[in-house]
């Protein structure tokens, strides 16, 4: 266990140095960041100073290696935007980004179980082949492109719910979060639906699977001969049986949903940490890109080794099979 | 549009007065969604436009250029110049900082010392502090400022630099010195200003609330000197995206927008509740060349004439023939921007009363190719940004539609605004298109950066990389520079600007108009740098 | 650039090609298939889809991106209104004055372009590293499989949002992306079915008369490992084509001057907005429809071919 753990995190260190090393030198090669922060009517000198205030005017491995240096100390930089340690800048942005991604992971396992259980007891029936199909429908509906059907249907036309940003914010331990006040609420509908709408169409289709298959399954059968209720059935034994996949891609889908919100973010104008990459990623502001880029994957690396650890005490075939490599 | 704007002044100085007779009106909050965020809410950290124009409600300057970049006395009364190389400022006496501390001259000084040394500045202010040499002050309301040569911008620059409260801080008496000014303590970091820990000012509003990406909460300054502001508090949201910004107008998310899409003026027009707010910018789109290269990049197919077309003017006056600025206007622009014949529109300083745009001509345009030796056309890249200015790639696209009219065979290379400026000061295009706003109002500011020879020492041609140089037009300018007479300084840019523009030096296309949407019960003062300030935003009464 | 080549757009979909003595089975997964009548409607569309992108240049009645056919004074026309020369704009007309008929066509040739390309390199990157990863076994197939693991385990819209802000915009630099992101999954499957089928006799009978074990993978392992591929592609292709055009919407992706259908609708967005939907709701809706028909059939070939296998 303790060994799995150890080349685990060691990979993931070796990950991480790998994506910082390509991101700093890349975003090094794409622009100078001076070219569009400096004031269009500052003179060379000053362009020069400015240049040298943010430490450009060094070499660029030189740079790297400060950086790597600062980096061990826990210090990722400073924007160059914005003036402030990059690493503060994304933890003010990470409550929107994570309550959002909560909501709507909420939301697909809601929608997503009963509908997938539904169609999984039926398949054949109308009924379970529109959620099938239905499903794929919520597949192939590219996240923006619903983010701006919701907007005009619901912003522009109805006019019931706000077109984008951020509501009012209660605090609550020291964060600002917008889930607990009405206002938030209603802000958060739309973006958190268009989030959620590709996972809710995975869960339905794991949901699915799990039912179809715990549906032949002896012990429901069993159950079934003994006359337990429908109800008790669905309720009880089939929905444990699918639970435990449905759970495990569900921890590494909270993953992929914290980048998903760049693209919700940036069309509901979403104050998280998305918005703040794209807007990095315009700015050249380098610190933030590479100090995103950190955070995120060991964001990553950490629900990835929980889900796998997790998955392992589960199931000791995982580890064995990890550790005979 | 000038006449509208004046009228517009007084209506909102009777509509101020009107609010604070009328009580309830103070109240209320007031909802601002803007198309861009500032960075911080330090004013010295970063020249910027959506900085300038927020941290300016907070802080405020001993000079201040008022909705048509006019100056007009700020926490300064008045100024005047003792010798041709010192100027001496009065400062108000009833001023006040938010927090109750007395403004006086020893806040300027440590704000004229600080403003050049903001650590992690990305853009800092210390074109606005360069010239002066010394700073004094004889009693606590009387600053005097020496330069080492004359240099008649000294109250506009002052215009630029935000005054802090050098007491909360922690200075003492601050001595200035070019170098190094005694007594100033440490310097402050960005962060206490973005906390609120020194975001303490004498301006109209104060520092509530600021965070990044989501709002910006300012409170009334109760204890400002000028006229009592008629918002109790203010929110400002950044909306980056158009349609977003316009929706959450329409939905009553906010009562005030900037930068309304053109596309959507009419839509917004068409409602009863809301209006729009239209004012000329001095903000000039023009093209402008790559002389310096003897083969600009994209520049190809050139048959039996030179490999660089441009360093012939009758080539460059066909390009500015060929463009139908009328089109561009109307079509592209929805009518929200004018024709431009130099870099500054006519009402500003040192512009020319007379200059008219270039009229489309494309028979015209075709013989003067003929006549520069290229009877069929050359082919071009144009660089274009395509999020910078507003609708900045299509209009390059419909310049490349008129080009290719007159057979010069066009394409674009259009890309983001950080890509586009790096590549654009590395002189990696033959010919682009970009947009330049006069942050001084007047003429030396476009000239000095878009034609005068780049000289590094004089600060000449920051923005010319293409390398047009006309002996003429420098000495003009610089003669220009060195004049502290107003009507004699302005007849000398004017001249400058005109030579410049007879040799078709760059391509001006047009100026860009501003806009605000707004609830139909609020007006606004609308200023011609493009800056949105809640001061000039009041209840219509 | 842009110009498309058949071979590109035709193996995708269809499951005929020939693959030595699996013949029977592909007959039977194609009366299979030919069962659903959704199925078989779908890839019908897919077809004609491909068919539009491909004859682009020949059938619009505009070149969308030939400027100097272009006229600005025909900017913002409504579907149905008809130019000063006589030309009907059935879809209506863009910020430029273009045909959005044309320049839809024109789209969904660069975003199929885009999509199959991406996915047809991955596919051999992707194949090349799970018979390498098959074929030695021990530590290289341990770097592979883990480098695999690191990469599915990032979302694909990240790496390849990294990657563009890294590489900057163009049509070469999306492909780029969008294989670095998509090999890893035809690596894993490729690998899996090696692994299964290296149990099963005939391969076991192959090593024992001491066949080489390249004639092994590639005369027996591959072809028998084809049938997933196929399925895994087939929804790869609709990822990648959703992918792109989410990155051309955040303004990564394509450059402006060759927009495929991600493009059109965020050139469209702010028009749409203010009640000038054309020209964005169309491109939208053959967005939708390209990627709905494509996930159609990828869906049915998975059930026909391997009822199994999940996503």
């Amino acid at each position: 266990m303790i060994a799995f753990l150890i080349r685990r995190i060691g990979q993931s260190a070796l990950v991480v140095i790998a994506m910082a090393t390509l991101v700093f030198l890349g975003v090094y090669a794409l622009g100078n960041p001076i070219d569009i922060l400096i004031a269009p009517d500052a003179d060379q000198f000053e362009k020069e100073q400015a240049i040298k205030r943010l430490g450009l005017d060094q070499p660029v491995l030189w740079q790297f290696w400060a950086f790597l240096k600062a980096a061990a100390q826990g210090d990722l930089g400073k924007s160059f935007v914005h003036g402030v340690p990059a690493v503060d800048l994304i933890f003010s942005r990470m409550p929107a980004t994570m309550e959002l991604a909560f909501v709507a992971l909420a939301f697909s396992i809601f929608v997503g179980i009963p509908l997938g259980v539904i169609a999984g007891l039926k398949p054949k029936s109308l009924v379970g082949r529109t959620i099938m199909t239905g499903s794929i429908f919520g597949f192939s509906l590219p996240n923006f492109w619903l983010g701006l059907m919701l907007i005009l249907i619901f912003a522009v036309w109805l006019k019931i719910l706000p077109a984008g940003g951020r509501g009012e914010t209660v605090e609550i331990f020291g964060v600002r979060w917008s889930m607990f006040t009405a206002d938030g609420l209603a802000h958060m509908v739309l973006p958190a639906l268009t989030l959620a709408l590709y996972k809710a169409s995975l869960v339905v289709r794991l949901a699915y699977a799990g039912t179809r298959e715990a549906v032949l399954q002896d012990f429901v059968r069993f159950a079934r001969a003994k006359g337990l209720s429908y109800r008790r059935i669905v309720g009880v034994h089939i929905l444990k049986t699918i639970m435990i996949p449905v759970v495990t891609v569900i921890g590494l889908e909270l993953g992929s949903m914290i980048a998903f919100a760049v693209v919700t973010e940036t069309v509901f104008a979403w104050p998280g940490m998305g918005k703040l990459l794209i807007d990095s990623i315009y700015k050249l502001d380098r610190p933030v890109i590479v100090a995103y880029l950190m955070v995120v994957v060991f964001l990553f690396v950490i629900i990835n080794l929980v889900v796998d650890v997790l998955y392992s005490l589960l199931d000791p075939r995982v580890r064995l099979a990890d550790q005979g490599k | 549009m000038r006449r509208t704007t004046s009228n517009l002044t007084r209506v909102a100085a009777a509509t101020a007065l009107a609010a604070i007779a009328a009580s309830p009106a103070f109240a209320q909050e007031l909802k601002i969604g803007l198309s861009a965020e500032p960075s911080a809410m330090d004013p010295h950290f970063h020249n910027l436009t959506p900085n300038n124009m927020l941290t300016r409600q907070i802080f405020d300057t001993l000079a201040v250029q008022d909705e048509n970049q006019q100056l007009t006395p700020g926490l300064a009364e008045s100024w005047k110049p003792l010798d041709a190389t010192t100027w001496e400022f009065k400062l108000r006496k009833d001023v006040k900082f938010s927090n109750g501390d007395p403004f006086t001259a020893n806040d300027v000084i440590y704000s004229y010392c600080r403003a050049p040394r903001v650590e992690g500045s990305p853009s800092s202010f210390a074109v606005g502090v360069r010239a002066v040499q010394a700073m004094t002050a004889p009693d606590p309301y009387t600053l005097i400022i020496k330069t080492a040569t004359t240099y008649p911008l000294i109250p506009l620059e002052a215009s630029t630099i935000a005054i802090l409260n050098a007491k909360l801080i922690g200075a003492g008496q601050v001595e200035y010195d070019r170098q190094d000014c005694k007594n100033a303590g440490t310097y402050p970091k960005t962060e206490d200003f973005n906390n609120g820990k020194f975001a303490i000012g004498t301006g109209p509003y104060k520092l509530a609330q600021y965070t990044k990406g989501d709002r910006i909460v300012f409170e009334r300054n109760d204890t400002y000197w000028g006229p009592k502001q008629p918002w109790a508090k203010v929110t400002l949201r950044p909306i980056t995206s158009a349609g977003p910004r316009v929706a959450a107008l329409l939905a009553g998310d906010v009562d005030f927008i900037e930068n309304v899409p053109i596309q959507d003026l009419a839509r917004v027009e068409a409602n009863k509740d809301y209006k729009v707010v239209r004012q000329l910018s001095n903000r000039i789109i023009y093209l402008h060349f790559n002389y310096l290269a003897d083969s600009p990049p994209g520049v190809t197919d050139t048959g039996n004439g030179p490999k660089n077309p441009w360093r012939n003017a009758k080539v460059r006056e066909a390009i500015a023939k060929a463009i139908d600025r009328d089109a561009i206007v109307a079509r592209i622009m929805g009518g929200v921007a004018v024709p431009a014949g130099e870099a500054l529109p006519t009402q500003m300083f040192g512009a020319n009363k007379d200059m008219t745009p270039t009229k489309a001509d494309p028979a015209a345009a075709k013989k003067l190719l003929a006549e520069a030796g290229y009877p069929n056309g050359f082919s071009i890249v144009i660089g274009t940004p395509n999020d910078r200015y507003i609708n900045d790639a299509q209009i390059a696209q419909a310049i490349a539609q008129m080009l290719n009219r007159i057979g010069i065979k066009t394409s674009l290379e259009a890309m983001t605004a950080s890509q586009f400026f790096t590549k654009r000061n590395k002189a990696e295009f033959g010919i682009w298109l970009a947009g330049w706003g006069a942050d001084t109002g007047e003429m030396s500011n476009p000239l000095k950066a878009l034609l005068a020879t780049p000289n590094k020492d004089k600060g000449f041609g920051t923005t010319n990389p293409g390398g047009y140089s006309n002996p003429k037009v420098d000495a003009m300018l610089e003669e220009a520079l060195a004049t502290v007479d107003d009507t004699k300084r302005a007849a000398l840019l004017a001249a400058a600007s005109k030579l410049a523009m007879a040799d078709y030096g760059f391509i001006p296309l047009h100026f860009e108009g501003t806009t605000w949407g707004m609830k139909k019960t609020l007006e606004y003062k609308a200023r011609v740098d493009q800056y949105t300030m809640p001061s000039g935003i009041a209840p219509v009464k | 650039m842009v110009a498309l080549e058949a071979k590109d757009i035709a193996p995708t979909p269809r499951a005929e090609p020939a693959v030595g003595k699996a013949e029977p089975r592909w007959k039977r997964m194609a009366a299979e298939f030919g069962e659903s009548k959704l199925a078989v409607g779908a890839l019908v569309m897919v077809l004609l889809l491909c068919l539009v992108a491909l004859l682009a240049p020949w059938i619009t009645p505009q070149d969308p991106y030939d400027l100097s056919k272009l006229s600005i004074m025909d900017n913002m026309l409504e579907p149905g209104t008809q130019s000063l020369d006589g030309m009907t704009f059935w879809l209506g007309t863009d910020d430029q004055g273009r045909d959005m008929l044309s320049a839809i066509a024109y789209g969904l040739r660069m975003s199929l372009f885009v999509g199959i390309t991406a996915t047809v390199i991955a596919l051999f990157v992707g194949t090349a590293a799970g018979v390498v990863a098959a074929y030695f076994g021990g530590r290289v197939d341990a770097i592979i499989m883990r480098l695999v693991d690191i990469q599915l385990s990032f979302p694909a819209i990240l790496i390849a949002l990294i990657l563009l802000a890294v590489l900057g915009k163009g049509v070469d630099k999306v492909v780029i992306a969008l294989v670095s992101v998509q090999w890893a999954y035809y690596a894993r499957t490729i690998r899996g079915s090696a692994l299964v089928e290296r149990r099963r006799e005939y391969i076991e009978a192959a090593q024992c008369l001491g066949l080489p074990k390249s004639r092994v993978i590639f005369g027996h392992l591959l072809p028998n490992a084809f049938p997933p591929l196929i399925v895994v592609a087939t929804v790869q292709v609709a990822h990648a084509i959703a992918l792109e055009a989410t990155l051309s919407f955040l303004g990564v992706g394509v450059p402006i001057t060759e927009p495929s259908l991600g493009l059109l609708i965020a050139n469209g967005y702010s028009y749409m907005l203010s009640g000038k939907y054309w020209i964005s709701v169309f491109p939208g809706l053959v967005l939708l429809f390209t990627i709905l028909v494509i996930n159609l059939v990828g869906d049915h070939l998975r059930d026909v071919m391997n009822p199994r296998l999940k996503r």
